[in-house]
């Protein structure tokens, strides 16, 4: 018993040794997914955000159709990179309503003159509030809305050109 | 002062680089009442923000942190219990949010880590004891 005891502090440290060796070649995921996920959308009614397009409300995404709901702001850089990606979504036929978070109408009226507006309906979230509600993390964010307005799946990032067909499957199992 | 000038040009540039709106009303303006700002202070201590992970929202600059210092105290404010607002935050993040360790399961040989080592020192030195009583 006591010969063995001896080796105790070895095997100890060689089992840190392992943890701490397995622990740098796992990938590090630092994203946060909402906790709302499967569940139905909080309530909200938000003022619109662009001088051109209406105010959204929780209510109104609950179309019996499967519907995106983009979180993104004036402000934030990957929010201009996907832009292309939302147009490709829109030209497939799919909805798409978004938030801006902590913003103002003139920044987002610039922002969609310069990036495009693939969004039906954007309101305004000046002080992250829906965010938080929503357990979203950081903006972009893509929440893949279904018919009876559950929140079927979250996307976190922006979308790049590779994420658009899975996008779609996600919107067809939503169905 | 061309050094204060860049100086103020390194501080207002990342500030400048999340958003243009000023902060929410009570993301760094304390509660007239100082019971309910002790509350708020609290559980702002012990929630995680989200965008530097590593970071409480009371020590956090991040304007979605300010949002969170905002809602909380203007929730205190209007009565709820802190406890409730960290439930309402868990539901939402997941308990990663909160700093305050919780009963799960996961965590009970945190718990017990105390009590077991206490344990095993009082085993330890009852042994030593016999031993030096018995030479």
């Amino acid at each position: 018993m006591r010969k063995l005891l001896i080796w105790l502090p070895l095997a100890l440290f060689l089992g840190f040794i392992a943890l701490f060796s397995s622990g740098l070649f796992q990938p590090d995921d630092r994203i946060i997914h909402s906790r709302l996920v499967g569940q139905p959308l909080p309530a909200f009614t938000l003022p619109a955000a662009a001088s051109d397009r209406p105010p959204l409300a929780s209510s109104q995404l609950a179309s019996g159709q499967p519907r995106l709901l983009n979180i993104f702001a004036s402000w934030c850089v990957p929010c201009a990179a996907e832009a292309p990606q939302l147009d490709a979504l829109k030209a497939a036929g799919v909805q798409i309503d978004a938030i801006a978070i902590r913003d103002a109408r003139p920044d987002v009226d610039a922002f969609l003159k310069r990036n495009g507006n693939p969004y039906a309906r954007i309101g305004l979230d000046a002080r992250s509030e829906v965010q938080i509600a929503l357990g979203s993390s950081g903006v972009p964010e893509t929440f893949v809305i279904d018919g009876k307005g559950r929140i079927a799946y979250q996307h976190v990032g922006e979308i790049r050109a590779d994420d658009v067909p899975m996008i779609l499957d996600r919107l067809r199992a939503a169905q | 002062m061309k050094l204060i000038l860049i100086l103020f040009a390194l501080i207002a540039t990342p500030l400048a680089a999340q958003t243009a709106l000023p902060p929410a009303p009570y993301a760094d303006q304390q509660l007239a009442d100082p019971a309910m700002e002790r509350k708020a202070k609290a559980l702002m201590e012990t929630i995680r923000c989200l965008t530097c992970q590593s970071q409480s929202i009371a020590d956090s600059n991040a304007s979605m942190a300010g949002d969170m210092r905002s809602q909380i105290r203007e929730r205190i404010m209007a009565g709820e219990q802190p406890e409730a607002i960290r439930v309402w935050l868990i539901a939402r993040y997941g308990d990663w949010v909160s700093y305050e360790p919780t009963a799960a399961p996961i965590l009970w040989p945190l718990w017990a880590a105390p009590l077991v080592l206490l344990a095993l020192g009082v085993l330890l030195l009852r042994s030593r004891i016999k031993r030096k009583a018995r030479s």
